[in-house]
């Protein structure tokens, strides 16, 4: 877990990895997954009704497709993998060396999509006719699987995150692939993908067909029928994943505060699925139904229900794993449950490169308890930022000097009463110095510099010596 | 030879603290050799594409500009555009592979370079996609922002093609920086870090490569016979256009001469061996070859140039892969001794844990905190690759050691901060300043009791877990 500390105070860690990975999540379920299927389809329909105003329409989306998809699209997919490499290293490194045949088949079913991609657009204008036509509608629809398939592996990963099932047990790629959660996420996520890639599609054709022309009426109602026919697997799905999820966490853990706090988030999840699926159900029965009735700004309300359902279902996800970045194998602060007791012996500085001190000394309090902040609190805390330590301690001991010995009782026992807290990796020297570096921060704050700014270490080899049984 | 050994020890002065991190340890998906074999072939395929990218975004604004004075190099820049949109594609998607790679075959390496540029290696993420956009705006408003817009078309091309060339700056200084553990402690952000190893020659030698491949690539598209010259170029022939762009390439690969030279004598002496350096050299005796085949093609009449293109690209690619292979080899040698470090380090933790579990699952609790620190014995695994007590290994027994510094531990101290050379059978001992003096006066202690003979039980070599 030893790496120089990448670190944003202010904006935090958790916040970079959340933007890139949110923006991407939406453009591939979006854009990709869901709507290239829409759009192969909407190709289909205009070859067989010899439509060829709504095949130019078709052409005209998929443009937009190609661009976002090919440009912020890829580059945010490889943005993940760029942030979590500064942020989590031990993680990331980790879960490659489980995964990296799945890694290294979707890295080629990637390849396989993005050259499908740029085939599909390139060459619409020069298999216009008769049998190329319809190859190049089967290049769309060969185009959608893999798209579909990029998700298939991923999931699998992400979803041995949530839960590693049998894993710690055998380590055995299977186990880690077929985990609890994966199923039911992956046919949650298709029909979310399918469902708001009809909004998305409904968006642009705005663009490229005019007000009140049968063109535009015409697609709508097509959009919106696509839409309709997904919402009774988004709802199956839903449900099976709805409570899929808390079985699991009980499985895990189901400690008083973590449970509380994931019900109260796992309830908004429900109404958000509720009422995203109720919006989208109306808007896409009058679209259906009146297509004209549907103003372009109406789209938004069911839009940003979808978005906040993503960002929600992806924060409540998030939250699952918690306190482990590798369930029951790695904490979020990159220590393995095995180490733990290591370092809570004989101190996490003990063995810590990027550090100052190495060990904790009657003079060196507040200075060792920065270093011991960094190993063990900057994966996912700021000072004062964002998720601040600040705000956390001003919120439990309120405004007036903190008491010491409170504090210290508080590190030690946070896992207990905070269930999404990994245990204190450090000695009970270490507990004390960094509290005594919090209250400093109480009296005389400054923001924490990470690697990538100015930043001082000692790095000496850690000092260790076996002991024997 | 000697100067490089100079060097070394100069080095070694400086190399007063090593960051020694433990690797992850979870086993590799496949066999070491296997991934590295992967890095460098996925690496290639990867690079090719993005000097396809590079050059051809650079190639189309120049002819665009040399368009404005004269008309038909302007149609020569939008061809040359449309071929950016997939290549640029590819050169992304295969980056991921050798990215897997890299990351399992050096994480200590590449992840702790990342974070030490961090602002830098997370902004390529925005760049790329800034440089994607703007690479659609130019190849797709060519013909639409004519006229007045002609200076904004070009400067859209411009900032695409420097936004190109950050990137794969971006890139190598990472890849450069990994290379150099011992001055990741004085790297304060990605600048700072720009003065380690010798990135500028790098990328200039980069560039120049990517304009030639490009050149070569260049010369196929535009000399395929489906290629429609006269209704696409006016003003071009296909046996010109060829000789256009085998001109490009025979420039280019001359100019290497110059910068070739420059990348190598400017590299740090750590990764340098006589391996990489036969293989760095076979790849400069292909050159030449390259350059006599090219000069051939150029001067061949237009009837027959283009005849020797498969030769001339079957050249090209040795050349690559023997400067691949001898790139790889460099930073092997580079991170060789680092490597043992990180290895050593990893263990010795494993075996910590491993005995604090066992304690635990026997019900004696995790014991008590590694009071003592350090023992001479526990440093003496640094050095026990190499040293034995009285056998010869790598390096002379602590027999030896003994016979010359009996009653003097300091000495084998100050040896040890800043090793010579004094025995010309043994390599070079690198410095373990890094160690500190209070471990290096532990294990001097340790090396020179166990040295005079006086506890026979266990030999060095095979303490370690």
């Amino acid at each position: 877990m030893d790496f120089p500390p990448f670190f944003i105070d202010f904006f935090g860690n958790r916040l970079l990895i959340a933007v890139i990975a949110i923006i991407h999540v939406f453009i591939n379920h979006a854009f990709a997954v869901g709507a290239y299927p829409l759009v192969t389809f909407m190709e289909w329909r205009a070859f067989r009704k010899k439509d060829p105003a709504s095949d130019e329409l078709a052409y005209k989306i998929t443009f937009v497709l190609f661009v976002v998809t090919t440009s912020l699209g890829a580059l945010t997919g490889v943005g993940i993998w760029f942030s979590t490499s500064l942020i989590a290293p031990f993680a990331i490194g980790s879960l490659l060396r489980v995964f990296f045949w799945a890694w290294f088949i979707e890295w080629l079913v990637f390849i396989t999509e993005v050259v499908l991609i740029v085939l599909y657009f390139l060459l619409w204008k020069r298999w216009r006719e008769g049998i190329l036509k319809k190859l190049h509608i089967a290049l769309g629809v060969l185009l959608s699987v893999f798209s579909w398939f990029t998700m298939v592996i991923i999931v699998a990963i992400l979803g041995f995150m949530m839960g590693s099932g049998k894993w710690p047990a055998d380590q055995s790629f299977f186990s880690a692939i077929f985990n609890p959660i994966y199923l039911p996420q992956l046919a949650f996520r298709t029909a979310y993908a399918m469902g708001i890639a009809g909004l998305c599609v409904w968006f642009l054709l705005f663009f490229f067909t005019e007000k009140g022309s049968l063109l535009r009426q015409r697609a709508v109602r097509f959009v919106s029928v696509w839409m309709l026919a997904w919402v009774i697997p988004f709802i199956a799905a839903s449900i099976w994943y709805y409570h899929t999820i808390p079985a699991n966490m009980l499985a895990n853990l189901g400690v008083a505060m973590l449970t509380q706090k994931f019900m109260q988030w796992h309830q908004t999840l429900a109404i958000i699925m509720a009422v995203t699926i109720g919006v989208i159900i109306v808007v896409a029965a009058i679209g259906a139904i009146k297509p004209k009735l549907i103003p372009s700004v109406l789209l938004i309300v069911p839009f940003a229900l979808g978005l906040w359902l993503l960002g929600h279902f992806e924060r409540v996800r998030e939250f699952i794993r918690k306190p482990y970045v590798i369930a029951d194998y790695m904490y979020s602060n990159g220590v393995k449950l095995d180490e733990l007791p290591v370092f809570q012996r004989d101190g996490v500085l003990t063995y810590a490169n990027y550090v100052t001190n190495h060990r904790v000394t009657a003079d060196n309090m507040v200075a060792a308890g920065r270093d011991v902040w960094v190993v063990t609190c900057s994966r996912c805390h700021t000072t004062r930022g964002i998720n601040s330590m600040m705000t956390k301690f001003t919120n439990l001991y309120g405004n007036d000097p903190w008491d010491k010995d409170a504090m210290i009782a508080f590190i030690h026992s946070m896992h207990m009463t905070r269930t999404y807290m990994p245990p204190f990796p450090g000695s009970d020297k270490e507990a004390e110095a960094l509290v005594a570096y919090l209250m400093q921060m109480q009296v005389d704050h400054k923001f924490i510099l990470g690697a990538q700014n100015d930043w001082t270490v000692k790095p000496t080899p850690a000092t260790q010596q076996p002991t024997g049984p | 030879m000697l100067i490089i050994s100079k060097i070394h020890s100069l080095l070694a002065i400086l190399m007063i603290q090593m960051p020694s991190p433990g690797d992850i340890e979870l086993p590799l998906p496949l066999a070491e050799s296997d991934l590295k074999l992967f890095l460098v072939i996925l690496f290639l395929a990867h690079i090719l594409f993005v000097n396809l990218m590079v050059g051809g975004s650079l190639l189309a604004v120049i002819f665009e500009i040399i368009g404005l004075s004269n008309p038909k190099y302007d149609a020569l820049g939008k061809s040359v555009s449309r071929t950016i949109t997939v290549n640029k594609s590819l050169a992304v998607v295969l980056g991921v592979g050798p990215l897997l790679c890299i990351s399992l075959a050096y994480t200590i390496h590449f992840y702790s370079a990342n974070a030490l540029t961090g602002y830098g290696w997370i902004a390529v993420v925005p760049l790329v996609t800034l440089a994607f956009l703007l690479a659609y705006v130019h190849k797709y408003s060519w013909d639409r922002w004519t006229g007045d817009d002609k200076r904004a078309h070009i400067m859209v091309g411009i900032g695409a093609a420097l936004l190109f060339l950050c990137v794969p700056f971006i890139f190598l200084t990472n890849i450069n920086l990994m290379l150099f553990p011992a001055d990741w402690v004085n790297v304060k952000g990605f600048f700072s870090s720009l003065r380690v190893g010798n990135v500028f020659p790098r990328f200039f030698h980069f560039l120049t490569a990517s304009l030639a491949i490009t050149g070569l690539f260049l010369t196929w598209w535009f000399g395929r016979k489906k290629f429609p010259v006269e209704e696409s170029l006016p003003g071009f022939t296909r046996p010109g256009l060829r000789r256009l762009f085998y001109r490009l390439v025979f420039y280019l690969t001359l100019a290497q001469l110059i910068f070739g030279p420059m990348l190598l004598f400017t590299l740090p002496a750590e990764g340098i061996t006589a391996v990489m350096l036969i293989v760095i050299f076979s790849g400069v005796a292909i050159v030449i070859a390259l350059l006599i085949a090219l000069s051939r093609e150029i001067d061949a009449a237009d009837t027959s140039i283009g005849k020797s293109f498969v030769l001339v690209a079957l050249l090209l690619t040795t050349v690559v892969l023997a400067m691949g292979t001898g790139r790889h080899l460099y930073r092997e040698g580079a991170l060789a001794y680092h490597k043992t470090i990180v290895t050593n380090q990893t263990d010795t933790f494993h075996s910590i844990v491993v005995a604090t579990q066992m304690r635990l699952a026997a019900g004696l609790g995790a014991g008590d905190a590694l009071a003592t620190g350090p023992t001479g014995e526990s440093v003496f695994r640094n050095c026990a690759a190499c040293h034995a007590v009285d056998k010869v290994l790598a390096a002379p027994p602590l027999t030896d050691i003994y016979s010359i510094y009996k009653g003097d531990p300091q000495g084998i101290v100050a040896w040890a901060r800043a090793p010579g050379k004094k025995r010309p059978e043994f390599t070079q001992m690198p410095s373990f300043a890094h160690l500190g003096d209070e471990q290096l006066e532990l294990v001097a202690e340790y090396m020179l009791q166990k040295g005079s003979g006086a506890s026979q039980t266990t030999s060095g070599a095979d303490s370690g877990s």
